[in-house]
């Protein structure tokens, strides 16, 4: 299966990169402020460790993530590998899907290192589905690293789109909060910005409602709205692989 | 991660010597500069929930917690003879109050208000820290029952004011009927009208709320401890 060579190839590079060492930091860095906060903290020291560490554990990956399949397309462009790999007898949807399934084999790998730690301060079911979660959220941030790396083809704007893209779609949910709350005037330009808010909402990942602190803090969810999570990520990550397709087939070598 | 490297030799002297003069600069500004501190700063005005929420990226239970430790490093630690006497409590309030908004199953906010910011020697700072707690009760009183007791104990045995205590007692009596709520608070009321000290009260208090296994965090645990051989301390003091 040459998507599956090229998968492996991805796993590779990423083991070469120093990328576990970075994320072995990370890891580091999460324990260490854990041991501080819990010194700080009067009352609910346990659900302060694990709010605050699952926080930043959770960003680190996805940074983590972003840079390595930027810098990595990047790379393969600058050398004029990607040139070379198109010249090949492969079509080019493998190549892109086999390289997006190398990039979303690393945050699986991502998230499974990165909760083992949550299970000093949280119950392993909760750590578990927040995992799930984690790894659903990490396999599409690859997907849009990777369609804005192809894309924009320059390292600092796939990099900013990525991150602008991640950001909004965590706060999405509380700026439409904000534009319907009760103290929002009722004149017609605040009704376009709403409506504004809202289209832009209908083309984000709802990421606000996916890898939330609170599983670990307070227990799981209903199966319901954990799946409703779950299952908003999946269809953005088979938007996003079907966008990212579409323009690499419309690639000039 | 591998990459070429000329021998250190081939560096030249003066870039040696820049960089060393550099770094001893770098440390010697960060050492004459003292760390920053909040024990003596105002306290800004609390920022809506709807901003702190916009702020959390999708966090608000860790950023909760971050405002709670934030809030904490203003006159923390109490070594003053009057701790928060500089604090604005109006601004407190709406600090503590956004906080727990934002992730209202935390008990961090009550559990300051009643145990740090309420046990001052200040009246109506007290107050108004109690009038919090009092306020927010009513959202939960399965879960934000503990600090109300507290409160209704401050206000006896801190404020002597009796008819406080009383409606405290009588809104935990009336509204916390779980079945983990232990017997001694369901009779809240009773018990605050019984004839005891506030030492007693409190070691009764304590030793409830560790048998009734209300207290699940170990820092609570030995910061309620402490707080309690304070209490002893300073009433042994009173007596001699």
């Amino acid at each position: 299966m040459p998507a599956l060579t090229l998968a492996r190839l991805v796993l590779v590079e990423a083991r070469r990169s120093g990328l576990v060492w970075l994320g072995a930091l990370v890891v580091a860095a999460g324990l260490g402020l854990g041991a501080f906060l819990g010194q700080l903290a009067i009352t609910e020291s346990r659900l302060l460790q694990a709010a605050v560490v699952a926080a930043l554990l959770r960003v680190g990956a996805v940074f983590l993530l972003a840079a390595q399949v930027v810098t990595s397309v990047q790379r393969e462009i600058d050398d004029r590998r990607l040139e070379l790999m198109l010249a090949l007898p492969l079509s080019r949807a493998t190549q892109y899907l086999g390289r997006l399934l190398g990039f979303v084999a690393v945050g699986v790998v991502f998230a499974a290192a990165f909760s083992l730690p949550l299970l000093l301060w949280a119950v392993p079911a909760a750590v578990l589905a927040w995992a799930l979660s984690l790894a659903c959220e990490l396999a599409l941030v690859a997907a849009v690293a990777l369609f804005f790396a192809m894309t924009l083809t320059q390292l600092v704007t796939a990099l900013s789109s990525t991150a602008a893209l991640y950001l909004l779609a965590r706060s999405i949910g509380a700026m439409q909060a904000i534009a319907s709350g009760p103290l929002a005037d009722d004149s017609a330009l605040h009704a376009l910005a709403r409506r504004a808010v809202d289209g832009v909402a209908l083309l984000l990942p709802a990421l606000d409602q996916a890898t939330r602190t609170e599983w670990l803090l307070y227990g799981l969810p209903d199966a319901r709205t954990y799946a409703a999570a779950l299952g908003g990520m999946l269809v953005y990550l088979a938007l996003i692989g079907a966008a990212g397709l579409f323009d690499f087939q419309r690639r000039a070598a | 991660m591998n990459r070429d490297e000329r021998p250190l030799r081939l560096i030249p002297a003066w870039i040696w010597i820049a960089l060393g003069a550099a770094l001893s600069a770098q440390v010697a500004v960060r050492a004459l500069t003292p760390p920053p501190s909040l024990s003596e700063a105002d306290l800004p005005p609390a920022p809506s929930t709807a901003a702190l929420r916009l702020a959390s990226f999708g966090e608000p239970a860790a950023i909760a917690r971050v405002a709670m430790l934030y809030l904490q490093a203003f006159d923390y630690g109490g070594t003053n003879s009057a701790p928060y006497r500089r604090l604005d409590y109006g601004r407190l309030v709406e600090w503590l109050q956004a906080i727990l908004e934002l992730d209202p199953r935390s008990d961090y906010p009550l559990f300051a208000a009643a145990r740090v910011y309420a046990e001052i020697p200040d009246e109506a700072r007290s107050r108004m820290a109690l009038d919090f707690v009092y306020r927010e009760f009513f959202a939960n009183p399965q879960r934000r029952w503990p600090a109300l007791a507290h409160a209704a104990l401050l206000a006896k045995h801190r404020l002597h004011d009796l008819p406080l205590a009383r409606r405290y007692a009588a809104a935990i009596q009336r509204n916390a009927r779980s079945p983990d709520v232990p017997l001694w608070a369901k009779q809240m009321e009773v018990f605050i009208l019984e004839d005891m000290n506030e030492l007693e009260a409190a070691r009764i208090m304590l030793g409830g709320l560790l048998e009734s296994g209300s207290i699940h965090d170990a820092e609570e645990a030995r910061y309620l401890r402490l707080k309690l051989e304070e209490l002893e301390r300073r009433l042994g003091k009173t007596a001699k």
